[in-house]
C-alpha cells in the first residue's frame, strides 16, 4: 500500500486530447493556451501593421481607405496591446510563476481557466466589428468625443471586448497575488523569489488597481452610445476630457504592466548568461515596487496639450519614474559587467531589450518636458517612442521568454542558428522601421494619417520604415520554422539546459502535472546554485530529515 | 509508512506535498481572493464617483435632477439606508453563528439578510419609478442611474452570493470549522453596503 501511493495523483485518467486542452486548470497547460492564443492574435495584428506600414510607404491613397485605415491602426494597437503583449507575459508567467515559488499550482486553477477563456472571446469580438459593417476607428485610446458620438455597432463590440479582456485581467491578477502569497515552497520567503515572481506581483497589483478604472470609462462610454447618457458630451453638462483622465488612469499603469513581466524576463536571463547573480537583487526590487507606486501618478503627462492638468507636476513626477528606471538599468549593465557572456538567443533577445528600452526611456524623459511634448504631440515621435517601448522593450521581452523558457515547456531546445537569424532580421528590422519616425515626427508628420503630400520630404523616411516592417515580418519565418521543426524533432533539452538557478529548472521538462516530487531547500534567490556548488547552510541531520518525512505523511494523510 | 519514510533524499529536500500545504497558516487563500476582488471593486466605483464629482464640477447652475422632475426622496432613501445597513449585521450574526458552529442560527440570518437585500432592491426599483426623470436627462440622470444602478446590480450580485449561501447551509455543508465561503460573501456584502453609504451620502446628503 505504501509503495503504490507514492505517486502524487497516481491514478489519473485519460481523457481525449482536445477535451484535455478544452478544460484543462493546468497551470502549464493554460500558460501555453494563453501563449499560443496571444501569437495568433500577433499575426493577426502583425498583417493590420503591414497594410498600414504599405499605404504609407508612398505619398497618395494606395488600396486602404480613410475609413479602412483608421479602422487598420485602430484595431492594430488594441489588439497588439490587449491580446498580445500583455496576455503573452501573462501566459509566461502562469507557467513560470508556480514553478519558481515551488507550488503544485496557481492558488485558483479554474479561475486560471475562466481568465484564460475570456480572452479569446474578447479579442474576437472586438475584431467582429468587420462583419458587422467595420471594427472600431477612433484609436486604441478610443477618445471622446470621436467614440461617444460615432455610429456604427464596431465601437461598441470594441466596448464589450475590452471589457471582457480586462475582467480576465483582474482574476488573473487575483490569482497571480494570491499565488504569491500563500503558494510559496518552504523556505521561499518574499526576497528570495525569483525578480520574475516580484515583476509579475507588481503587474498584479497595477492590473488590480488600474484596469477596474477603465472598466468604469468604458460602461459610461457604451451608455453614452446606447441609452442617451452624457458623460462625455459637453453640450448637456458632460466633459470629453473626462474620458481622457479616465483611459489614462489606466492607460499609464498599463504601460508598466506592459514593461514590468518583461523586465523580469530579462533579469531572469542577464544572470544565468553572465554566470553570475543579478547585481543588487534588493535594490531591483524595490525600484519595481517605486515603479508601480509612481506609475499612479503620472497619467496626465498624455495630456499635456488639453490645458486642463497642471503641467509641473506632472512633468516632475513622469521624470521622477526615470530613477528607478535608472536604477535597473546600471542592476542589468553591472550584471553583465565582467561576467561570462554566452551570447545565446534568450541572451541576444535581453540585450536587445537593453538597447531598445533605454532609447524608448531617453525618448519618454524627453516628452515628459512640457516645451517639447507641445511640438511633438501626436506626431510620428511619440509613434516612435511607444515603439521602442512596447515593441524594443516588451516584444523583445517575449521573445526572450520564449527562447528562454522553450525548452522548459517542451523538453526541447530552440536551434540557435535559426534564433540568432531570427534575432538579427528583427533587430535590424525594427530598428529600420521605427527609428526614422523620431526624424518624420520632428518634421512634423501627424499620427494617424492615411496620406501625405510628396512635397513634406516625409516620402524617403517612410520608405525606409515601410521596408524595416516587412523585415520584421521576414524574421517571423524563421521563427516559426524553429517552433514547427523543433516541436515534431528538436534537440532534448534536458531538465536544466541554460544551468539556471531557479526552481522551474529543478524539475523536468516538461515538468509533471503535479510540478515536483520534491523540491530542493531554498536557502536563497538562487536555490539551485547553493545545491550544486555551495554547502553554506548548516548540514541536516538524519533524524531531522526522518521527523519531517512523518510529518508530511501525517499532513497529507490529514488532507485526504 | 516504513517505505515513504525511508526514500532517500539528499539533505534538506522537501517532498512536494509540505508546498501543497505550507498555505494553511494566516488568512485563507479563498478569502485573500475574495479581498483582492473587493480592492478592484473599489476602484471601479471610484473610477465611476470620478465620473459623477467632475460631471458635478463642470456643470454650470444648479445640480440635481431636471426641470420639472421630482426632488429626490430622501425619506425612501434613508429609509432604503437602513435596510441595508440592517443586513450588513444580520450578515454578521450569522457569521457569528457559524463560527460557533451553530448552523441553525446561520441559516435563519442568512435568510433574514437575503430578504432585507431583495427589500432594498424592491425599494430601489419603486423610487426609480417616482423619479420622472431618466439616464438620458442631462448629465445628472447619467451620473445618477450609473451610480445606483451599478450599486443596485451589486447588491443583487450579492443576493444571488448569499442564496447559494443558503442552499448550502440547507444541505449542511457549513461547520465551525469549514465555512470560508460564507466569511467570503459576508465581506462582499458588507462592501456592497459601504458603497451605498458613500453613494447615498454623495447624492442624497452632499447637496
Amino acid at each position: 500500500m505504501a509503495t503504490t501511493t507514492l505517486e502524487p495523483r497516481a491514478g489519473t485518467y485519460q481523457r481525449s486530447w482536445v477535451l484535455d486542452w478544452l478544460t484543462t486548470v493546468d497551470h502549464k497547460k493554460i500558460g501555453i493556451l494563453y501563449i499560443v492564443n496571444s501569437f495568433l492574435f500577433f499575426f493577426a495584428a502583425g498583417i493590420l501593421a503591414l497594410l498600414i506600414r504599405s499605404e504609407l510607404a508612398i505619398p497618395g491613397i494606395q488600396f486602404l481607405d480613410q475609413n479602412t485605415y483608421n479602422q487598420a491602426f485602430t484595431m492594430h494597437g488594441t489588439i497588439m496591446l490587449f491580446l498580445f503583449i500583455i496576455p503573452a507575459l501573462s501566459g509566461f508567467g502562469n507557467y513560470i510563476v508556480p514553478l519558481q515559488l515551488g507550488a503544485p499550482d496557481m492558488a485558483f486553477p479554474r479561475i486560471n481557466a475562466l481568465s484564460f477563456w475570456l480572452l479569446p472571446l474578447g479579442g474576437l469580438l472586438i475584431f467582429s466589428g468587420y462583419l458587422f459593417g467595420g471594427a472600431a476607428a477612433e484609436g486604441w485610446t478610443g477618445y471622446a468625443p470621436l467614440t461617444n458620438r460615432s455610429e456604427g455597432v464596431g465601437t461598441d463590440l470594441w466596448i464589450i471586448g475590452l471589457a471582457l479582456v480586462g475582467t480576465a485581467s483582474i482574476l488573473g491578477a487575483v490569482n497571480f497575488i494570491a499565488t504569491i502569497f500563500k503558494m510559496r515552497a518552504p523556505g521561499m520567503t518574499l526576497f528570495r523569489m525569483p525578480i520574475f515572481v516580484w515583476t509579475m506581483l507588481v503587474t498584479a497589483v497595477l492590473i488590480l488597481l488600474a484596469t477596474p478604472v477603465l472598466a468604469a470609462g468604458l460602461i459610461a462610454l457604451f451608455i453614452d452610445r446606447n441609452y442617451g447618457g452624457s458623460f462625455f458630451d459637453p453640450s448637456v453638462g458632460g466633459n470629453p476630457v473626462l474620458w481622457q483622465h479616465i483611459f489614462w488612469f489606466f492607460g499609464h499603469p498599463e504601460v508598466y504592466i506592459v514593461i514590468l513581466p518583461a523586465m523580469g524576463v530579462v533579469s531572469e536571463i542577464l544572470p544565468v548568461f553572465s554566470r553570475k547573480p543579478l547585481f543588487g537583487y534588493r535594490a531591483f526590487v524595490f525600484a519595481t515596487i517605486a515603479i508601480g507606486l509612481l506609475s499612479f501618478s503620472v497619467w496626465a503627462h498624455h495630456m499635456f496639450t488639453t490645458g486642463s492638468v497642471l503641467l509641473p507636476f506632472f512633468s516632475f513626477m513622469t521624470a521622477l519614474i526615470a530613477i528607478p528606471t535608472g536604477i535597473k538599468m546600471f542592476n542589468w549593465l553591472a550584471t553583465l559587467w565582467r561576467g561570462k557572456l554566452i551570447l545565446a538567443t534568450p541572451m541576444l533577445f535581453a540585450l536587445g531589450f537593453l538597447s531598445m528600452f533605454l532609447i524608448g526611456g531617453i525618448s519618454g524623459v524627453m516628452l515628459a518636458s512640457p516645451p517639447i511634448d507641445f511640438h511633438v504631440q501626436d506626431t510620428y515621435f511619440v509613434v516612435a517612442h511607444l515603439h521602442y517601448v512596447f515593441f524594443g522593450g516588451s516584444v523583445f521581452g517575449v521573445f526572450a521568454a520564449m527562447y528562454y523558457w522553450f525548452p522548459k515547456m517542451t523538453g526541447r531546445k530552440l536551434n540557435e542558428p535559426l534564433g540568432k537569424i531570427h534575432f538579427w532580421m528583427h533587430f535590424i528590422g525594427f530598428n529600420l522601421a521605427f527609428f526614422p519616425m523620431h526624424q518624420l515626427g520632428l518634421d512634423g508628420m501627424p499620427r494617424r494619417i492615411s496620406d501625405y503630400s510628396p512635397d513634406a520630404g516625409w516620402t524617403l523616411l517612410n520608405m525606409v520604415s515601410t521596408v524595416g516592417a516587412f523585415m520584421i515580418a521576414a524574421s517571423i519565418i524563421p521563427f516559426l520554422i524553429n517552433v514547427i521543426a523543433t516541436f515534431i524533432n528538436g534537440e532534448p533539452a534536458g531538465d536544466n539546459p541554460w544551468e539556471g538557478n531557479t526552481l522551474e529548472w529543478a524539475t523536468t521538462s516538461p515538468p509533471p502535472p503535479y510540478n515536483f516530487d520534491r523540491l530542493p531547500p531554498i536557502h536563497s534567490e538562487r536555490p539551485l546554485f547553493f545545491l550544486t556548488h555551495g554547502h553554506g547552510h548548516a548540514a541536516v541531520r538524519p533524524e531531522d530529515l526522518e521527523e519531517t518525512a512523518e510529518d508530511d505523511v501525517e499532513r497529507r494523510d490529514g488532507a485526504v | 509508512m516504513t517505505g515513504r519514510t525511508m526514500q532517500a533524499h539528499p539533505a534538506g529536500e522537501h517532498e512536494a506535498a509540505v508546498a501543497i500545504q505550507h498555505g494553511g497558516s494566516g488568512m485563507p487563500t479563498a478569502l485573500l481572493g475574495m479581498l483582492l476582488f473587493i480592492a478592484s471593486e473599489v476602484m471601479f466605483f471610484s473610477g465611476l464617483f470620478a465620473t459623477y464629482f467632475n460631471a458635478r464640477a463642470t456643470t454650470p447652475g444648479a445640480w440635481g435632477p431636471p426641470e420639472g422632475a421630482h426632488e429626490l426622496e430622501l425619506v425612501l432613501a434613508g429609509t432604503l439606508t437602513a435596510i441595508l445597513l440592517a443586513s450588513s449585521f444580520t450578515m454578521q450574526f450569522g457569521v457569528w453563528a457559524v463560527r460557533r458552529g451553530d448552523t441553525g442560527k446561520l441559516k435563519m440570518w442568512t435568510g433574514i439578510t437575503l430578504a432585507l437585500g431583495v427589500l432594498f432592491l424592491l425599494g430601489q426599483i419603486y423610487d426609480y419609478s417616482q423619479l420622472g426623470f431618466g439616464i438620458a436627462d442631462g448629465v445628472f440622470g447619467t451620473t445618477f442611474y450609473t451610480l445606483t444602478g451599478f450599486h443596485g446590480a451589486h447588491v443583487f450580485g450579492g443576493t444571488v452570493g448569499l442564496t447559494i449561501i443558503l442552499a448550502r447551509a440547507m444541505r449542511g455543508q457549513f461547520s465551525a470549522r469549514n465555512h470560508v465561503a460564507v466569511e467570503a460573501v459576508s465581506m462582499y456584502w458588507h462592501f456592497v453596503d459601504v458603497v451605498w453609504i458613500a453613494v447615498f451620502s454623495t447624492i442624497y446628503l452632499l447637496r
